[in-house]
C-alpha cells in the first residue's frame, strides 16, 4: 500500500528498513525532518540516535559506529556537509561503509535555504583531502530516493565506502505517495569481518585506521580503493533516458531538475522540437558511456545541461561527450528553481 | 625461578616509538595493566588520537580505532552507543583534547557518555615539534611562544578537569601525575576506578595524567619529571574533581 510521505521522512524510514541502527546528526534546514524522524524511530527499533554538538562530531560518531559494523548514517545540508568533509575523508581512508544524505541548499557561505545543486563538485570530486571517491546518487523523486536508500548500505558494505545521496530542498520537502520496502531482519545481515567487537587479541585484533606512513603501503591501499571504484563503475553506473531515440537536442539534468527537464521534453515535443533527456542516477560513477553513445548518433545535434548552479555537472558531461557535439548550459542559482517553461524557452533560444 | 614482574598481555610486542624518558609509555602500561587486571581483555575497544600516541593502535593488544585529530571522544561515543557492552577508552593529548577537540570532549562529558578518557597533558604539542598547547604554562617556552607563554598575548592554560567537573554528565574525573613511582601507582588506581565506573554505567570518566615531553621541553628526562612535579602541579593541582555516588 502506498503512503503519502515527505521526502525527508521517507528517506529516514527507508534507512531504518534497510537496517540503519545508528543515526547522528545536527540541525540544519532543509533536512531537519530526517534527524527529527530518526530521534523517535531509532528508539522504536532499538537503534541509536544522538543529536551531536556539530556536524564534525556527528560524522565522527558515524565513523565510530561504522567501525563496529553497524549500519550508521548522518544527514545534513551544504554548510554542514562542508564540516563533515574531514570525517568523510577518514571514513574513505579507513574503508568504512556508511550513508550520508545531503539535502543541498544554495551557497557559497551561509548561502540560502532554497534548493540548489551547487555541491556537485564537492560530492563527486572529493571535497575532503586525499585520493578518494564515494558512490553518489542523485534521485529525482521520493520513490527513487526510497529505493536507493534501501540498497545504499548494501552498496556501502560491498565497496567499503560511503554512499552519498545528493538531494536538494525540493526533494526533502515534497510529498509523494511511496511504496515502502519491507523491514530487513538485521540479524540476517552479513557480518563484517573487519569490524571491532572488543574481542580481538593478538592476531585477531581489528584495527580501523587510515594512517600509512610508508608511501608504498599507502599507494597500495589507494590502488585498492580505486580498484573498488572501477568495480563500482562496472556494476553500479545508472542513468535514465527519455525520448532519446530520435532526439536532436539532448537535455541533461539530475535529481529533481531531471524531472522538471522531462516535462520540458514533453512540451518541446508538442512544439515539434525533437528533444530528449538523459538523467544520470549515479553522479559518481558518472554514466559517461551513455552520453558518449548519444553523442555518436548522427541525429543528435547538441546537449543542453540544466543545473541549479553556475554549471558543475556540465564538466563531466563535456568530458563524456568528448567534443563530438556542442554542450550548452542553462542554469539558475542562488536558490532559484527552473520551471519546465524556463527550460523550453532556453532550448528555443538555442535552436533558433 | 619465580617471576616477579611480567609485561602485561594487553600490550603487543611492538617496541614503543616514544622518545627516551617520555611518559606516554608509562601511561600505556598503566592503561593496559588496568584492562588486564580488571578482566576486560576480551571486551575492550581503544581509540587512538592524533599526536605522539597516534600509533597507540600498534601497542594496545585489543581492537583499536584511529580517530581524526581531536575527534576521539566523538568516535568513542559512536562505538560505545552501538556496543554498550564494550569497555571503550579514548587516549588523547592536550592539543587533541583541549584545543581542536574541545567541543567533542565537553559534549561527550555533558552527555555522560559511558567511556573512559585518558588525557595526557604534557603542556606541549609533541608530535608536531613543540608548539604551544592549550595547557602550556605561563612563561613556558615553545616554538610558537619563543619568549615563553605570555597570557596577554597567548591566553592562559586550560584546566580541563576543573572545567569538565562543572558538568553533570561526568561520573569520575581525576588528575594524576606520572612524575615518580608513588604517583604512578596512584595514577593506575585512578584508571581502574574510571574503568570500574564505566563498567557500572555511571557516566563519563576521565583521568588527566600530567606527563613529560623531555624532547620538546629540551630537558633531560629527570629534569622533565621535576618540572611535572614542581611547575605543572602548581597550575594543575592533583586530585579528584568529580566523583558520583
Ligand atoms: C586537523 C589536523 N590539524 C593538525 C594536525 C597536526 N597535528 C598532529 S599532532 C598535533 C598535536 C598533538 O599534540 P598533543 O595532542 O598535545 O599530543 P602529543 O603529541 O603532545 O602527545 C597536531 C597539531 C593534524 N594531524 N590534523
Ligand atoms: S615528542 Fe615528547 S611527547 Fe612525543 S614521544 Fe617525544 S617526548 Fe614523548
Amino acid at each position: 500500500m502506498k503512503k503519502l510521505m515527505k521526502g525527508n521522512e521517507a528517506i529516514a524510514e527507508a534507512a531504518v528498513r534497510a537496517g540503519c541502527r545508528a543515526f547522528f546528526g545536527y540541525p540544519i534546514t532543509p533536512q531537519n525532518e530526517i534527524p527529527e524522524y530518526m530521534s523517535w524511530r531509532q528508539n522504536e527499533v532499538g537503534g541509536t540516535f544522538v543529536q551531536a554538538e556539530s556536524e564534525v562530531a556527528a560524522i565522527n560518531m558515524v565513523y565510530g559506529a561504522a567501525s563496529a559494523g553497524v549500519r550508521a548514517m548522518t544527514s545534513s545540508s551544504s554548510p554542514g556537509i562542508s564540516l563533515k568533509q574531514e570525517g568523510i575523508s577518514y571514513i574513505c581512508g579507513a574503508e568504512l561503509p556508511c550513508v550520508i544524505v545531503n539535502m543541498v541548499r544554495s551557497g557559497p557561505g551561509l548561502g540560502g535555504i532554497q534548493p540548489a545543486q551547487s555541491d556537485y563538485f564537492q560530492a563527486v570530486k572529493g571535497g575532503g583531502h586525499g585520493d578518494y571517491h564515494m558512490l553518489v546518487y542523485g534521485p529525482s523523486g521520493v520513490q527513487e530516493s526510497v529505493d536507493i536508500m534501501y540498497q545504499a548500505f548494501d552498496k556501502a558494505e560491498k565497496y567499503r565506502c560511503p554512499v552519498m545521496i545528493l538531494g536538494d530542498g525540493m526533494l526533502g520537502q515534497m510529498m509523494e505517495a511511496v511504496e515502502l520496502p519491507e523491514m530487513k531482519d538485521i540479524s540476517k545481515l552479513p557480518k563484517q569481518e573487519w569490524a571491532v567487537t572488543g574481542k580481538g587479541r593478538g592476531k585477531t585484533r581489528k584495527i580501523i585506521n587510515s594512517l600509512y606512513i610508508q608511501p608504498d603501503e599507502l599507494e597500495e591501499v589507494t590502488h585498492r580503493l580505486f580498484d573498488r571504484y572501477a568495480e563500482m563503475a562496472k556494476n553500479e553506473t545508472a542513468s535514465e533516458e527519455y525520448m532519446t531515440q530520435d532526439a536532436e537536442i539532448i537535455l541533461t539534468a539530475y535529481g529533481t531538475v531531471g524531472r522538471i527537464a522531462k516535462s520540458a521534453v514533453n512540451m518541446l515535443r508538442e512544439k515539434g522540437i525533437k528533444a530528449g533527456l538523459i538523467r544520470p542516477i549515479t553522479l559518481y560513477p558518472f554514466p559517461s558511456k551513455a552520453y558518449n553513445d548519444l553523442a555518436k548518433k548522427d541525429a543528435v545535434k547538441q546537449f543542453i545541461c540544466v543545473e541549479l548552479s553556475m554549471g558543475q555537472m556540465i564538466e563531466d558531461v563535456k568530458l563524456a561527450v568528448n567534443g563530438l557535439k556542442e554542450v550548452k548550459f542553462y542554469g539558475r542559482t542562488g536558490g532559484n528553481v527552473v520551471s519546465p517553461e524556463d527550460i523550453v524557452n532556453a532550448v528555443i533560444k538555442e535552436v533558433k | 625461578m619465580a617471576t616477579v614482574f611480567k609485561k602485561t598481555q594487553m600490550l603487543t610486542d611492538t617496541p614503543f616509538h616514544y622518545c627516551p624518558g617520555c611518559t606516554h609509555g608509562i601511561a600505556h602500561r598503566l592503561v593496559a595493566e588496568a584492562i588486564e587486571e580488571m578482566g576486560f581483555q576480551n571486551n575492550v575497544i581503544g581509540i587512538a588520537p592524533v599526536g605522539c600516541a597516534v600509533f597507540a593502535y600498534n601497542y594496545f593488544n585489543c581492537d583499536m580505532i584511529e580517530a581524526a585529530h581531536g575527534r576521539a571522544s566523538a568516535v568513542a561515543t559512536g562505538v560505545k552507543r552501538v556496543n554498550p557492552q564494550n569497555i571503550v577508552f579514548a587516549y588523547q593529548g592536550d592539543g587533541d583534547l583541549a584545543s581542536i577537540g574541545m567541543a567533542e570532549i565537553v559534549h561527550a562529558a555533558a552527555r555522560g557518555e559511558k567511556i573512559t578518557v585518558i588525557f595526557i597533558n604534557n603542556a606541549i604539542y609533541g608530535m608536531t615539534g613543540g608548539q604551544m598547547a592549550p595547557t602550556t604554562l605561563e612563561g613556558q617556552k615553545s616554538t610558537t611562544c619563543v619568549y615563553g607563554r605570555d597570557s596577554l598575548l597567548n591566553g592562559n592554560p586550560i584546566k580541563v578537569c576543573e572545567l569538565l567537573a562543572t558538568l553533570d554528565g561526568p561520573a569520575y574525573i581525576e588528575r594524576v601525575a606520572l612524575s615518580d613511582a608513588s604517583s604512578v601507582r596512584k595514577a593506575k588506581k585512578a584508571v581502574k576506578k574510571a574503568f570500574e565506573y564505566q563498567r557500572q554505567g555511571k557516566g563519563f570518566t576521565l583521568v588527566e595524567m600530567l606527563s613529560s615531553c623531555p624532547t620538546n621541553w629540551k630537558m633531560t628526562p629527570d629534569k622533565a619529571l621535576e618540572y611535572v612535579k614542581n611547575d605543572m602541579q602548581k597550575i594543575f593541582p592533583l586530585g579528584v574533581f568529580k566523583e558520583v555516588e
